[in-house]
């Protein structure tokens, strides 16, 4: 049984990729990701992480240089936040598109202009269909948990994809918290050894990235889609035996105070914790408000998502992030997508809030809430509001 | 891959459509991108084989008599032997089938 620690979650994060046995980390530093690489770099430096480090000039030579390592057959993992998970963006549709599993961590941060490198979800939001699984952890107990399943979900034969762990930048990633450390002999038994089924190797030449004309090129990403999709009970597995291992369930949901309360309060990564206090608080009150949190947004949860809240009448969906001109908040709108075809449907409204490491606090969700309610019973022209902006 | 291009199913994709056979793109048809081909008045070529040497696709293969001739599978139409011929043999002619 691991110890309990108070640790900073960046260097829990780092460790996390230590006691998974990494072989080869290729990362750029930037705010507010750097903790996790710089401690990274010390593990190796210090001799204690027996792993190649390799210093690049950017976030879209860091992928790179990863994709070239995980093809080898080496595990490997990156970490890196807004503009940078930009820079990268292009790489991070070959690496699901090749199928080679890369874990790295993203610490959410909002994106320019104007520069602002405080926390949100609009980095998380701008790569949601590059393919990768997304796992977003909302303290920092679940980062390193879900670290160490990243490796055995992205590498096992049935998915062969990479995983993106979401924390988001600051709120976690520069705050000290108790975490229970896993021994490392513990997490060697339960990530299986890596082994990749056609890696670069002399002996047996391959050709990987290789071009396809249109009379291929459905068929290679109807292939890349149905295998994302089919990522659902193998991700759902590793988390159950996780669970028998190390006693912490994961699931692609986590619900508080749900259990038939009429109106939910939906949200991602950190903002949960504080919601759950506006919720006890509003239980308090008599009020008939519960939370659920989604963990799992690539592939989206779409049966346990309709299931938990069926008997709500109302849906209060918290989004970090902006669709400019578009139907809302992207988790909002995927929200509303999801139940469209429903025959017995909640109603949805929608806040952004929180952009640019703006906090929300208890009062704020209770307000959102009162508000939801209101735009329930009244309508409204809007498809969604921007909570908290002075006027 | 035994099957012809558009026979492969979406099941048939390679992981990561990684491609494990050698030599695959030889059954990539660029002949179809051609707009002119080249046409040969033999009787002035002197086999020297200039053509094939600058051929781009690596299209021009020489036949029993010894002249060289594109492969008309994979010629592009690009008009480079016709311009680098030294005697004059390569004409471009517009297709027009």
């Amino acid at each position: 049984m691991g110890e309990r620690i108070g640790i900073e979650v960046s260097q829990a994060i780092a460790e996390a990729a230590m006691l998974s046995n990494v072989d080869v980390i290729a990362a750029y530093p930037i705010t507010p990701q750097t903790h996790i690489v710089e401690h990274l770099a010390e593990l190796v430096a210090s001799g204690e992480l027996d792993a190649e480090y390799i210093p690049v000039e950017s976030e879209h030579s860091a992928m790179s240089a990863c994709l070239g390592a995980v093809a080898t057959g080496a595990r490997t993992f990156t970490a890196t936040a807004g503009q940078g998970l930009e820079l990268m963006h292009e790489v991070l549709y070959v690496a699901s598109s090749m199928r080679l599993p890369v874990i790295m961590s993203v610490a959410n941060r909002a994106l320019s202009g104007p520069l602002n490198v405080w926390g949100d979800q609009s980095d998380l939001m701008s790569v949601r269909d590059t393919g990768w699984i997304q796992i977003v952890a909302a303290n920092g107990q679940e980062a390193v948990d879900n670290v160490i399943c990243a490796f055995a979900i992205g590498e096992d034969r049935r998915v062969l994809l990479p995983v993106m762990v979401h924390v988001d930048g600051f709120y976690l990633t520069h705050v000290i918290e108790p975490v229970i450390m896993p021994d490392r002999e513990e997490v060697d038994r339960f990530i299986p050894p890596y082994d990749y089924p056609l890696p670069l190797d002399t002996e047996k030449p391959v050709t990987m990235g290789a071009f396809a004309p249109p009379v291929l090129y459905p068929e290679a990403k109807k292939a890349q889609d149905v295998n994302l999709r089919g990522s659902m009970p193998v991700i759902l597995e590793h988390w159950d035996r996780f669970g028998k291992a190390f006693g912490r369930q994961y699931g692609p949901l986590e619900h508080y105070r749900s259990e038939g309360a009429k109106t939910l309060l939906l949200t991602m990564g950190s903002i949960g914790d504080t919601a759950s206090a506006a919720v006890d608080k509003m239980r308090d009150e008599g009020k008939d408000v519960g939370l659920v949190q989604l963990r799992l947004w690539r592939p989206f949860p779409f049966a346990e998502f309709r299931n938990a809240v069926r008997d709500a009448d109302l849906l209060v969906v918290v989004d970090r992030a902006i669709s400019f001109g578009g139907p809302g908040g992207p988790f909002c709108s995927e929200v509303r997508a999801a139940l469209y075809d429903e025959e017995k449907r909640p109603k949805v409204t929608g806040f952004i809030a929180g952009l640019g490491g703006r906090d929300i606090t208890v009062a704020g969700f209770e307000d959102m809430v009162a508000r939801g309610i209101e735009i329930a019973e009244t309508g409204t022209d809007q498809e969604y509001e921007i909570y908290g902006v002075r006027e | 891959m035994s099957k012809k291009e558009d026979e492969i199913t979406w099941k048939d994709i390679e992981i990561g459509a990684i491609v494990t056979e050698p030599g695959s793109t030889a059954e990539y048809k660029t002949g179809d991108w051609r707009s002119q081909a080249p046409t040969y008045n033999t009787d002035r070529c002197i086999k020297c084989g200039i053509c094939q040497v600058f051929c781009p696709e690596g299209c021009v293969e020489q036949d029993a008599g010894g002249y060289f001739i594109a492969n008309m599978y994979w010629c592009k139409g690009c008009g480079i032997c016709a311009r680098e011929c030294p005697t004059g043999v390569i004409t471009m002619v517009e297709e027009t089938e």
